[in-house]
């Protein structure tokens, strides 16, 4: 260290208030504690749970033509994410793929928050035919045909249901698939479907048990807010310059930042139109007021069969809101994590942070809805230094590399690099 | 130049008032839930009770209402709808909160509220019993 080199003072020593003080330490990681409970995952802490998640997370057997894991686009390199506009598996999704360190802690996934848990979440990609492309009732059969993932899962969950009859559990059948899987799943009794669907939702619950593992790691600016509470002058000024100072000091002021990206995490998990022009030739994206609409519906959200959970501890879906303030709203993603996950926004239109941030000083009006953001006024000056504090929130993960590799020997590396 | 140093006053201005003085701004004074709030046209007045003390943002908690007559009657066969938000920033509330439980004497179970963001908040019931009707404005700074 060469902090003894520093002369008192030779950096602008930045004065915070205690109000200001109490603003920091809100974003500081030490108040983030562990990842909130899922009452609707009964194995959402166990670690064997997390064991099974972990091994299908890069399995890509799960998935239409064997090429396709979770990994695929959530890349441990890249945060979790892709490093593309808009992710890219058998076919190009709508949306931009989000990181997911930290997706524990929020009530509501995707950017329009259409599912309210981690396993809910993860049951979709499977199924779509532009990511996994397979149906429930093929990877409910790898479960049972695969020796290790049966040993697991009956440890869990209990006996896995006899598949043997194949005119009861056909190879391929779901209610989302193409029409011969649509039809399979017709002729599909109630009681096996809801078999069926018990298999796929618990398969679900180890990825999510996997994922709750994915947590954020101090940044420096953590480290700076410690100081700042130690009121330890050199520390500071050896940790932060003066423009991610000043940056930071325009991220509680004039940039507004705190209204949305507030806590820990940077994000208040809610919903909001920034009037983000939609990616060239796409229509402008409706976002959360059709997103609310479909985790209502949703079979699998936290008031359906298959949750685990109590109604009391539905608050979140039973007190859900809707209304036009949602349209075009995509929900708050955190700041943690910017260095190395653009390009940006919903549809990865923005491609740089200065892009990001020239558009929030800009605040054009929303294509459709209402833009919740109005012009900041800052100088190109003032937005660098916004940009070098941001860089600042930046860390790896809080996960031991084991578990963010895949699992040693058991599947082959998903396809891409 | 002047506009910009305009600008950026008048946002420390604000700034200030948010961080400096609690009851400085547009919003009424901050109600701390014990102190009934008298509803708008004085038909009834309102206190509450949080299960989260201090109230903090982006945290799922709920309120017990209780209401009363101006002379001090709990008023316990009342409907009550609440709604809200943040007036200076043109928003609602993040959440649908609703009465779930009428708990007798006046008091009523409010589930279902979350802030997403500090600053100025105002929660607006309505409540109307037999034939009468009023709303009553709760001021929260976070």
């Amino acid at each position: 260290m060469a902090l003894s080199l520093l002369q008192p003072g030779a950096a602008l020593s930045a004065e915070w208030t205690a109000p200001e003080v109490d603003i920091l330490r809100s974003l500081w990681i030490g108040t983030l504690g562990p990842p909130p409970p899922d009452p609707t995952n009964a194995v959402a802490d166990d670690p064997d749970a997390a064991a099974m998640g972990h091994r299908l997370f890069f399995d890509t057997r799960l998935s239409r033509d064997g090429n396709i894991a979770c990994a695929t686009c959530h890349r441990p390199e890249l945060r979790f994410a892709d490093g593309l506009p808009k992710g890219v598996a058998i076919g190009m999704t709508k949306r931009n793929t989000p990181g997911i360190i930290g997706a524990a802690y929020s009530p509501w996934l995707y950017w329009d928050g259409r599912r309210d848990s981690l396993w809910s979440q993860a049951l979709s990609p499977l199924e779509d035919p532009n990511e996994h492309g397979g149906n429930r009732m093929q990877y409910v059969h790898i479960i049972a045909n695969d020796p290790g993932y049966r040993r697991s899962y009956e440890a869990l969950f209990g006996a896995l249901p006899d598949l043997s009859d194949a005119g009861r559990f056909p190879e391929d059948a779901s209610p989302l698939g193409n029409d011969t899987w649509a039809e399979n799943w017709r002729q599909m009794t109630d009681e096996d479907r809801e078999a069926v669907n018990r298999v796929f939702t618990n398969t679900a619950k180890a990825v999510a048990a996997y994922e709750r593992l994915l947590l954020p790691a101090p940044s420096r600016f953590d480290e700076y807010v410690a100081a700042v509470t130690e009121e330890n002058e050199e520390q500071k000024n050896a940790i932060f310059s003066d423009a991610e100072v000043a940056g930071l000091r325009l991220f509680l002021g004039g940039g507004n930042c705190t209204q949305c990206h507030n806590g820990p995490l940077l994000t208040n998990f809610e919903f909001h139109n920034t009037g983000v022009i939609s990616a060239p030739g796409d229509v402008p994206d409706k976002g959360r007021i059709v997103g609310v609409d479909q985790v209502r519906a949703d079979p699998f959200n936290c008031l359906g069969d298959y949750s685990d959970a109590a109604i009391e501890n539905c608050a979140e879906l039973r007190f859900v809101r809707a209304g036009t303030e949602l349209i075009g709203a995509m929900r708050t993603p955190s700041l943690r994590n910017l260095e190395n996950t653009g390009p940006y926004m919903h549809q990865g239109q923005l491609e740089t942070l200065a892009d990001v941030l020239a558009h929030y000083n800009a605040a054009p009006e929303a294509m459709i809805g209402h833009s919740d953001i109005e012009p900041l006024g800052l100088s190109d000056r003032e937005l660098e230094q916004l940009e070098a504090f941001l860089l600042t929130l930046a860390a790896p993960a809080a996960t031991s590399e084991r578990w963010l590799n895949p699992p040693a020997a058991d599947t082959p590396h998903p396809h891409g690099d | 130049m002047l506009t910009k140093i305009g600008r950026t006053g008048s946002a420390l201005v604000c700034l200030l008032m948010f961080l400096m003085n609690p009851a400085a701004g547009d919003a009424a004074e901050t109600s701390d839930g014990s102190t009934p709030v008298d509803s708008e046209q004085g038909l009834f007045k309102v206190s509450y009770r949080s299960s989260l003390e201090p109230i903090v943002i982006n945290e799922m908690h709920e309120w017990v209402l209780h209401v009363s007559t101006p002379d001090g009657q709990a008023v316990d066969d009342a409907s009550i709808s609440i709604a809200g938000g943040m007036p200076a920033h043109n928003h609602g509330l993040p959440t649908n909160p609703q009465v779930t439980e009428n708990l007798g004497n006046g008091s009523y179970r409010v589930e279902g509220l979350r802030f997403h963001m500090r600053g100025d908040w105002e929660i607006v019931i309505d409540i109307s019993a037999g034939e009468q009707a009023d709303r009553v404005r709760i001021a929260i700074r976070l």
